[in-house]
């Protein structure tokens, strides 16, 4: 993949360059224009900031809101903090790995489906939750998230 | 346009309906208050559209010149969203759907008749009470933190001025030296409400005091810093604060960095809060309209701004000197103290930490003063408390109490109790570095002494319930999965002491247990909370060790009898068909992800246990009562 050097990356640059950003900053500001931390990008960055790539890639596997892969067109958040937890957050887990065929963590081959975990998204009275692109679905249990992954898949079928 | 001291007084003047119909003292006023939640919780449940819906039948009755409706931030009672508060008469509604709202902006705003099928009950049969204040969630709580909640929309400066704001600062910038602020602060007892429970004057005068050589031109001398990076899991009071009452976090920061003597300040805020961000830009926006942040606030010498850094996601960067780290751009790797970041922090300037509930309590010990705030609590834990009550408890939701309160009345009085009539097991209280307190603690008060003593902390705030139905030991595994996951692998106490232990609690839970492991794990968690390099480490074996002392009980089962008396460890559990029970209704066998369970219509069914995998979707679909657990 060609970078396309767009203004949007240029001033990407400007601002960390101006010191009105960190090294964070910048690679939450990439992602924010990607939905993830291309490694074109990120070698382009570097070299125009001049900040060996090594170091972005320790903040980026560090961090965990910083991807270096796409993301897929549905992007499955459980949440498992503690209130979640208790009521029973690690079956919904267990559930959506079966039903999407990918573990937490991973995306599915054809790039429909991420499934993540989360430590907290602080709805805890909606618990157990899970987030599907930023949309909440609280109080769920096995059965509602087999209903769930049934109707993403049909979106994805009418909308391939 | 920028205000003076004096244009305070007169936008609070200007906008004295608005503090009237709130408080609730304004029946003279011609004019109904509809407050609609817009926390997290309450939009999660599609509050916005009960609002569109409220604004839509409003119009259609034409009442709209004597009903306005106001988006609020967190009400607190999260578990009964989306809800609406009438003000002044304090009527409360709960539990709305868009479609509740035609019949209930008729009967009550035309016809005059509150509707009691949208009132909260204590009990099902019960009659419903109609006012907020005598709802026992609210009417144990004592506000102070979170004064504004749920009264004021936070996107608008006047109301948060006319509910008594900025005050605060313009009396210290007019009236206050620097030390006379520290002296009021310190006089009020208040202690860091981040975990520690250090106290704040003293923290502040610590970098008040701290000397700085200041070269000509060169960036500012000292900084404070506000933790708004809430990585508790299940712990939302952080995130509530700002978004219900931002200003109240600005103005608080305002008037530390006037007494420490920093001109610039960083809110270190969690990625995971969207919502929270954009209230704080806005927030921060306004104030910077007014002239109450910028060069020369309130047309003083005193000039102070504050910039926004959004959190990457890492639990470390609740220990102070990780949080720097990050915001410098670095890996939030915790550094060796001393020095303390009130002698060398950001960019190796002094700088001050508080959390966001620290700092909103700091307008009200200026304008009330630290005589009525050292009034409330107990001796050593002066003033309230924020809670984020949540797990297995009725009324989940957001509480502040005063200090010295006991368990039980958190979890029984406000709370509600614990649902579907189980039996309470534990509350657990400061996230992962805290511990679990078991039923015969429930009296302990919530101070930062006793808490330590139960083995516990104070924490930030999460307080999760357990019932009978949770496994400790599986509990303690989780925090440990957690701790073990967020370990920054600088020191190796923590990096590779954590991973022992989960080594050692996922035999344990996986039926894999052996005599010994109990002790083994309180050797491994008294070392690791000496020799860890920072506060993660130093907490992380608190859970284990809490539920070692209160529960071992558990583990022994777990070790000696190989059964998880909770029924939760898959390993030691088995699912099976109870022929009396069973109707043969085909439910289970049709959920069952992988087919194992067999059976004609009507008749008994039957769990071939060697392709079961534990997953429980039978339990949970059937309706006769049929499937056991042992």
């Amino acid at each position: 993949m060609a970078v396309e050097v767009t203004e949007k990356l240029q001033s990407i640059v400007e601002r960390y360059r101006g010191g009105k950003s960190s090294l964070i900053g910048v690679m939450q500001d990439i992602s924010q224009e990607y939905g993830y931390l291309p490694e074109e990008v990120l070698k382009e960055v570097a070299g125009r900031i001049e900040v060996p790539i090594s170091i972005f890639y320790s903040l980026a596997t560090f961090y965990s809101s910083f991807r270096l892969e796409p993301i897929g067109k549905k992007h499955v958040c459980a949440c498992v903090g503690t209130a979640c937890h208790v009521r029973g957050a690690a079956k919904i887990v267990e559930t959506l790995e079966r039903d999407l065929q990918i573990e937490a963590g991973e995306t599915s081959k054809d790039g429909n489906y991420t499934l993540e975990t989360v430590n907290c998204v602080g709805a805890c009275a909606l618990g157990p939750l899970v987030t599907v692109n930023g949309e909440y679905y609280g109080k769920m249990d096995q059965k509602k998230i087999s209903r769930l992954v049934k109707s993403l898949r049909q979106e994805i079928s009418e909308n391939p | 346009m920028k205000l003076k001291p004096v244009d305070i007084q007169s936008i609070r003047e200007k906008n004295a309906s608005v503090s009237a119909i709130r408080s609730g003292k304004g029946a003279a006023e011609k004019t109904i208050d509809l407050l609609v939640c817009a926390g997290t919780g309450c939009v999660s449940n599609h509050s916005l559209k009960v609002k569109a819906a409220l604004i839509a039948e409003i119009q259609k009755h034409e009442l709209q010149d004597r009903v306005k409706v106001v988006t609020t931030g967190c009400n607190g009672f999260c578990a009964n969203g989306p809800i609406v508060v009438v003000k002044p008469d304090d009527t409360f509604y709960q539990l709305l759907t868009p479609e509740d709202i035609p019949h209930l902006v008729e009967e009550h705003f035309v016809n005059g008749r509150p509707v009691e099928k949208l009132m909260y009950r204590p009990a099902e049969k019960q009659a419903p009470i109609p006012k907020m204040a005598s709802i026992p969630f609210f009417s144990k709580q004592q506000l102070i933190a979170l004064a504004n909640r749920g009264i004021v929309d936070p996107e608008r400066i006047d109301e948060y001025i006319a509910l008594g704001g900025y005050q605060a600062l313009a009396k210290v910038l007019t009236e206050m030296s620097r030390e006379q602020v520290i002296e009021e602060i310190k006089a009020s007892g208040l202690r860091g409400r981040g975990g520690a429970g250090f106290p704040t004057g003293k923290k502040w005068e610590f970098c008040k005091n701290a000397r700085v050589v200041q070269e000509e031109g060169s960036e500012p001398a000292k900084y404070i810093i506000c933790n708004a990076d809430e990585g508790d899991p299940g712990a939302f009071m952080d995130r509530s604060i700002v978004e219900s009452d931002p200003h109240a976090l600005l103005e608080g920061m305002a008037i530390g960095a006037y007494a420490i003597g920093a001109s610039h300040g960083f809110i270190y805020i969690r990625g995971e809060y969207p919502l929270a961000l954009e209230r704080l830009n806005q927030a921060l926006e306004q104030a910077r309209d007014y002239g109450l942040l910028g060069e020369r606030i309130l047309e003083t010498d005193f000039s102070f701004d504050i910039t926004v850094s959004k959190g990457a996601g890492a639990f470390v960067c609740g220990e102070e000197t990780s949080l720097i780290g990050s915001l410098e751009g670095k890996l939030p790797e915790p550094r060796v103290r001393p020095p303390y970041p009130a002698q060398s922090g950001y960019m190796g300037k002094p700088t001050n930490i508080n959390n966001v509930e620290t700092w909103a309590n700091v307008p009200h010990i200026i304008n009330r003063g630290a005589e009525w705030f050292s009034s409330i609590g107990t001796d050593t834990s002066k003033g309230t408390k924020v809670f984020s009550l949540v797990g297995k408890v009725n009324n989940t939701g957001l509480v502040e109490v005063p200090m010295g309160i006991t368990m039980r009345e958190i979890v029984f009085d406000i709370g509600g109790g614990i649902p579907g009539g189980k039996n309470f097991k534990a509350v657990q209280t400061g996230g992962p570095s805290g511990g679990c307190i078991p039923e015969s603690l429930l009296d302990t008060p919530v101070d930062y002494e006793s808490l330590i003593q139960a083995g516990s902390i104070m924490g930030s705030g999460g307080m999760i319930v357990m019932d009978e139905d949770n496994c400790m030991v599986e509990v303690a595994r989780y925090f440990i999965a957690f701790t073990q996951e967020e370990s920054c692998g600088k020191c190796s106490p923590c990096r590779e002491g954590t991973w022992h232990m989960l080594n050692v609690l996922e035999d344990i839970t996986a039926g894999k247990g052996r005599e010994g492991d109990i002790e083994l794990l309180e050797k491994m968690g008294q070392q690791i909370k000496e020799t860890a390099l920072c506060g993660l480490g130093n907490t992380a074996p608190n859970p284990v060790l809490t539920t070692i002392r209160y529960f071992r009980d558990e583990y022994e089962a777990h070790i000696r009898d190989k059964r998880c008396p909770a029924k939760v460890c898959k390993a030691l559990i088995t699912y099976t068909i109870d022929p009396g029970n069973c109707t043969g209704c085909t439910a289970c066998a049709k959920n069952c992800p992988v087919a194992c369970i067999s059976g004609e219509r009507k008749q008994t069914h039957v769990i071939n246990q060697d392709q079961c995998i534990k997953c429980g979707m039978c339990y949970s679909v059937c309706n006769f009562d049929a499937v056991r657990v042992e």
